[in-house]
């Protein structure tokens, strides 16, 4: 993978619930997309006053056909980046960067997959369902959101799916209550060798700790999408880092945008989130010193 | 720069494949005045799939210290007007795993590097100094926005003293071939004499500016945004500092090379900094924003220089120091040339009286 950056055309843009769904003309990403990369957005225009890139999850893409590659991503307008980005028509120019991220590793032999997404979180999980089927997987669903509006992707995930499982916050739409909640039954009933989720840090910690459990205690394994800040997407700002357990068993504070967004549920120092733990790699070094940041 | 300078303002443009954009930054001669900034390329390999690394001047490599560091929590950064506001703690490897990965491929890719060092003592600076000896490193950049743990956290670049005395050690531990380059900080009162201490102790160069402290309040939580609580600030935002910082040294020092840094986005705002004084610039927190950035710039430049008729950037340096033209008065137009014409006038009106 070589990410690039493509000023694209808009295609469409259309409003999916709470949420918008944006497909920008962006050959040389669209071919390389493989489920769970990612896309680092540049709003406002050149000489504009936001100049930190907005990253979303690749939704679809389409490698061929009259527009050449197109990738379709989707975004709730909470900021204001992400209003600029929504006011966007047809034939504006959009600044793309991408593919970026490490993406979900798929399991060699057939197995069964559960995917599990919250909120907008859901959007990359339909490329990886469609990726695991033509494996020969089972894949069941579980999407949630706090609200009906809020849920994205209940049709793909019905057409795709053995089976789906609908939760919300306020019982706007299938059960009330959280992912992890109808998690445990999911994965017995479909016999779950392996989670795939995305969403918010919270619940991919209550989908780890679900996971972990399953079984009577043996666990199985996840591969769970963070949602991190982010200012480059490209691992050079150094803003997006939460300690994970690298390879060697030592933690580090890793880069979720290069070194993720994809990580294996039981790297994740879930008991450290939002620090840096002092067993971490150069933690020592830290405490000696007040700098001035560079 | 020495000797004067004439602008052929008027003159035919130059063709932008005849500029000479080579730049002397003490012993170091480089093609093209264009850097990535510390800290926001890392060690230049994540940007190297936007950018023909070996076609720019080169890149200036995150702040390195002797041991690893982890860096701060989270959250790192704040977006503030035209710019952010970062508190990363000099994530990095430390200064082996920096050698034996990031300044090799930098070799092997054949990237002019300029390396960052960072201490919290003369000492470790020193050290870093005599670790870089014998590689392949084109400058040194002395990182000395730093808290001197032998001062009760005195940043080093905020005091007269504590700067010279690690641009003294870093410039004795580094070999006369490899010019040493100290990067002020602009959060000082007189920044002419932070700059003239560091010459005085051997600087080759100077890089200005560092980020400015500041300080963003999420007004949600009530709380400070960053972990950190105070960050840099850096990006367009504080050009104008930056530019500031480039003038009143170049000024002071006109003989210095200056290696101009502060939000720079396009190729005029590179020429800012090179008509402000500096030989070369550096491209930093845009890079997040357009990650072709300092590709981009160095063309623009090019342009820009061409389209002024200025066929070597070094003409351009430090020319907005000269003074404003002469104003020559206009030739008035001789007389005879033109039909004599009745200027129009109102016609004088009587008014009744008032009833």
């Amino acid at each position: 993978m070589n990410p690039v950056q493509v000023r694209g055309e808009v295609l469409s843009i259309k409003q999916a619930g709470a949420y918008f769904s944006m497909t920008v003309v962006a050959s040389g990403i669209a071919e390389q997309t493989r489920p769970g990369h990612f896309v680092a957005v540049a709003v406002g225009d050149d000489d504009g006053s936001m100049l930190l890139r907005r990253a979303f999850s690749i939704y679809q893409v389409a490698s061929r056909g009259v527009y050449g590659g197109t990738v379709e991503f989707i975004f709730a307008a909470h900021g204001k980046g992400t209003t600029w980005l929504s006011r966007r028509r047809p034939h504006d120019l959009v600044d793309l960067v991408g593919p970026l991220g490490r993406p979900f590793t798929l399991p060699k032999e057939p197995a069964n997959c559960v995917l599990v997404g919250g909120g907008y979180g859901s959007a990359p999980l339909f490329m990886l369902a469609d990726a695991l089927r033509k494996r020969g997987c089972r894949v069941d669903f579980v999407v949630g959101a706090a609200t009906q509006d809020r849920m994205f992707g209940a049709l793909d995930a019905k057409r795709m799916a053995a089976s789906v499982a609908f939760t919300t916050d306020d019982g706007s739409f299938g059960e009330q209550g959280r992912v992890s909640d109808v998690l445990p039954a999911v994965i017995d009933k479909a016999h779950a060798d392996v989670v795939y989720a995305c969403g918010p840090m919270a619940m991919l910690e209550a989908v780890y700790a679900v996971s972990a459990a399953a079984y009577n205690g043996q666990g199985i394994p996840t591969q769970l999408a963070v949602e991190e800040s982010m200012a480059c997407g490209i691992g050079v700002c150094m803003t997006c880092v939460l300690p994970v357990i690298a390879d060697d068993g030592q933690t580090r504070m890793m880069r979720s945008c290069v070194e993720g967004p994809v990580f294996p549920g039981d790297r994740i120092r879930w008991d450290a989130l939002g620090t840096v733990p002092d067993d971490a790699l150069g933690a020592a070094a830290m405490t000696a010193s007040v700098e001035v940041p560079q | 720069m020495s000797g004067d300078v004439v602008v052929h303002a008027h003159d035919e443009p130059t063709a932008v494949g005849d500029v000479d954009m080579t730049t002397e930054l003490g012993r170091l001669v480089v093609p093209d005045p264009v850097f990535t900034a510390s800290g926001c390329a890392a060690a230049g390999r994540e940007v190297s799939a936007f950018n023909d690394l070996t076609a720019l001047g080169g890149v200036v490599t995150k702040s390195i210290q002797m041991a690893a560091r982890s860096g701060r929590p989270t959250p790192r950064m704040a977006e503030t007007p035209s710019g952010m506001l970062n508190s990363i703690g000099l994530q990095g490897p430390g200064i082996d795993s920096f050698l034996s990965n990031d300044l090799r491929w930098l070799t092997e890719n054949k990237v002019c590097a300029a390396v960052s060092i960072a201490g919290s003592s003369v000492d470790e600076y020193a050290k870093l100094a005599q670790r870089l000896r014998g590689q392949p490193v084109s400058l040194v950049e002395v990182n000395i926005s730093c808290p001197n743990v032998e001062d009760r956290g005195q940043v080093f670049a905020c005091d007269v003293n504590a700067s010279a005395a690690v641009i003294e050690a870093v410039r004795r531990a580094t070999p006369p071939t490899v010019p040493v380059f100290a990067k002020l900080s602009p959060d000082v009162t007189d920044i002419v004499s932070i700059a003239r201490s560091c010459v005085d102790a051997g600087a080759d160069g100077l890089t200005l500016i560092n980020t400015t402290l500041g300080i963003v309040i999420d007004t949600e939580t009530m709380r400070p945004t960053l972990a950190g609580i105070t960050g840099g600030l850096s990006g367009p935002g504080i050009r104008p500092m930056a530019v500031r910082c480039v003038w009143q040294v170049h000024a002071a020092l006109p003989e210095v090379p200056i290696m101009g840094v502060g939000g720079i986005r396009t190729g005029l705002d590179a020429l800012e900094f090179v008509l402000a004084g500096a030989r070369a610039v550096q491209v930093g927190t845009v890079i997040f924003n357009d990650p072709s950035a300092p590709t981009r710039i160095s063309r623009e430049l090019r342009a820009a220089l061409a389209q002024r008729g200025i066929p070597r950037l070094r003409d351009a340096v430090g020319l907005a120091h000269r003074p404003p033209a002469p104003v020559v008065p206009e030739e008035p137009d001789p007389p005879g040339d033109e039909p004599f014409v009745q200027e129009p006038s109102p016609r004088v009106v009587t008014f009744e009286d008032a009833q």
